[in-house]
């Protein structure tokens, strides 16, 4: 069982110097986090979730403590190895979007593989089949300022896991959507999670994305406050 | 292969930007070569010609001769022997006497200098061979400035007066042959062409000379006691040097305009950093170290030099490939210019545009965009990508 574990922190902190002050972002923060979770960070603004979602995808590293990211530290981790963790396990779901606005859909989507180096044909169907995954194949060719918004989630969806990653970073993916759209995009992501068995990890105040939630941490003042399981193993796959 | 790919995917997206940008720097590459290859251009023109009527392959000077302090030709003057001679004989080479002298046109005073040149010799082009033909006078040929300067036409008699190697004054009429045209006023100028051997008789300096012409392209014939040997070098040096000040001169025009396109790049680099940051962090995000992103905004202002060049050889081949084969017509004030300046051109300057040049510029332009496009970059060095995602600059 220790070996599914993709996720591992021990006694977080982050401080953000100001002036002669210091913002404590991430107090003492300890949770491990399994192949396969479906989990989001909750928490008000300012609780620290998107700090720490920075720090596991090592865009960022920790004042204090440990954090182990597929085995690896990332506060020991060079600029170059922590862009090659990213680029070869990590996706990233931003709450607005971040499509590169000269690129197509197709473009922005095979950007990933681009940096893995893999040959025009294999990039081609893993792109396709990424873009099919979001019901999405038909609008390869179109800019991201001709889609609405949840399309261009899907877009950046597509884009998170058209390299196959471990794990996926979702920062208030549903933030900019409304009701329907944020169930649709859930539903998507559930749907990945299940089938691809590929880890979310969400932050998240938004109700609708809490109820899909597999597993809740909550975050407040920069501490886990709480970590409950919402939905078991059997209730996920039946 | 990835940088470059994303760079020109980055650029052309960019769209009309882009293509200003190019614009602009391609006017700079099409006025660098096109400056410059007129000045090339004239410099060639001018260099052949003088070398054709004036200069050949080299010239050995008698060793006190000095054209620009007459007071040395009275004694620069020696008998012709040894291994000059030989070329001489051989038609590989062709003796020049020169003596100072006054005519007297219509009365007039006009300093002048007497050149002898064989009436046979073929090394320059100089129509000295209607100097064979002798009337009652000494055939004398002049150029169509020295004509305008004296007075004197084609058929007149003129008396001229000099001092022969022994100091005695004398004089003797002359009758202008012929008024040549030629390009080169080095030997129009206040100079008046006699056979050689009637100078050499009248000024007592048998068999001497005060210059030697050598064949064009030949190697000098080494150390000669009492001779000084001139190469193209040194002859054509004022030349050399009057095209280059010109060419700097012209510099401050592609300098300029070489400045506002880099600082076109150089502001748009900057205002790209800034306004793509959030893509800058997504990027990063995506699996890019910083140095990748700072790899792909240098090459993407790079290509800007490579774009430029594309842009500048639609419109700049067409045109520079018309100059080139029609040339500049220089007639009016501007071929008078020239004249003035000592200068030997035609009617029509044609410019030459070597692939040196060319190529030259192009690596030139590319090197100056490419440091342009980079010194922003720097920026993204201290950038980190949390900040960039929110749009943040340090």
């Amino acid at each position: 069982m220790e070996n599914s574990i993709l996720i591992k922190t021990l006694g977080l902190v982050k401080i953000y110097p100001m002036g002669e002050q210091s913002i404590v972002a991430l107090d003492d923060v300890s949770l491990t986090l399994r192949k396969g979770e479906f989990a989001g960070l909750v928490g008000p603004s300012g609780s620290g979730k998107t700090t720490l979602l920075n720090i596991l995808g090592s865009l960022d590293t920790p004042t204090r403590g440990s954090a182990e990211v597929l085995g690896e530290k990332v506060e020991c981790l060079s600029q170059k190895k922590a862009a090659e963790l990213r680029n070869l396990h990590i996706g990233f779901i931003f709450q607005t979007f971040n499509l590169l606005p000269v690129y197509s859909v197709y473009e922005n989507v095979e950007f990933p593989l681009l940096l893995l180096g893999l040959p025009p044909a294999a990039r081609k169907k893993a792109v396709m089949d990424a873009l099919e995954w979001v019901h999405l194949a038909e609008r390869a060719k179109s800019r991201p300022s001709q889609l609405s918004g949840w399309q261009s989630q899907r877009v950046a969806i597509a884009r998170a896991i058209v390299k196959k990653p471990e794990i996926i970073l979702a920062d208030e993916p549903t933030a900019n959507l409304d009701a329907e759209n944020s169930h649709h995009i859930l539903d998507t992501m559930e749907q990945i999670n299940h089938e691809l068995g590929t880890t979310f990890l969400f932050s998240t105040h938004d109700d609708k994305v809490i109820r899909h939630l597999h597993r809740k941490i909550t975050l407040l003042d920069g501490k886990v406050a709480r970590d409950e399981i919402m939905k078991s193993a059997e209730e996920v796959r039946p | 292969m990835i940088i470059p790919k994303l760079a020109l995917r980055n650029l052309l997206g960019a769209g009309m930007k882009t293509w200003l940008n190019a614009a602009v720097l391609s006017m700079a590459y099409v006025a660098i070569i096109w400056t410059q290859g007129i000045y090339i251009g004239l410099d060639a023109e001018v260099s052949r010609a003088m070398i054709d009527a004036e200069y050949g392959g080299g010239q050995y000077w008698e060793e006190s001769y000095d054209p620009f302090d007459p007071f040395t030709l009275q004694d620069a003057h020696l008998p012709l022997a040894g291994p000059l001679q030989n070329l001489i004989d051989q038609g590989k080479a062709t003796p020049i006497l020169i003596v100072q002298a006054t005519l007297y046109p219509g009365g007039r005073i006009v300093p002048t200098l007497l050149k002898g040149v064989d009436p046979g010799q073929k090394l320059l082009d100089l129509p000295s061979s209607v100097l064979k033909a002798t009337d009652h006078e000494i055939p004398a040929l002049i150029g169509s400035r020295m004509s305008q300067t004296s007075g004197l036409k084609k058929g007149d008699v003129v008396t001229v007066r000099w001092r022969d190697a022994n100091g005695t004054f004398d004089a003797r009429d002359l009758q202008i042959v012929e008024v040549m045209t030629p390009l080169d006023q080095g030997i129009d100028s206040g100079q008046v062409w006699l056979p050689l051997a009637t100078l050499q008789e009248m000024a007592g300096m048998k068999s001497q000379a005060t210059l030697v012409v050598l064949e064009k392209n030949s190697a000098p014939a080494g150390t000669i006691s009492g001779w000084t040997f001139r190469g193209l070098d040194y002859l054509l040096k004022d030349i050399k040097s009057l095209v280059q000040a010109k060419t700097i001169g012209a510099s401050i025009l592609y300098t300029i305009l070489l400045f506002l396109a880099m600082l076109a790049i150089f502001d748009t680099q900057v205002l790209a950093i800034f306004k793509r940051r959030k893509e800058i962090g997504t990027i990063m995000a995506l699996g890019f170290s910083r140095v990748k992103v700072i790899e792909l905004f240098t090459f993407e202002g790079a290509l800007n030099g490579v774009l430029a060049a594309v842009f500048g050889a639609i419109y700049g081949i067409p045109l520079l490939a018309y100059t080139a084969i029609r040339g500049f017509g220089l007639s009016g004030s501007q071929g008078d210019t020239f004249s003035s300046f000592g200068f030997a051109v035609s009617g029509r300057l044609y410019p030459t545009y070597s692939v040196r040049l060319v190529l030259g510029t192009i690596i030139l332009v590319f090197v100056i965009t490419t440091v342009v496009s980079f010194l922003p970059t720097r920026k993204i060095a201290r950038l980190k990508p949390t900040d960039a995602l929110r749009g943040k600059l340090q």
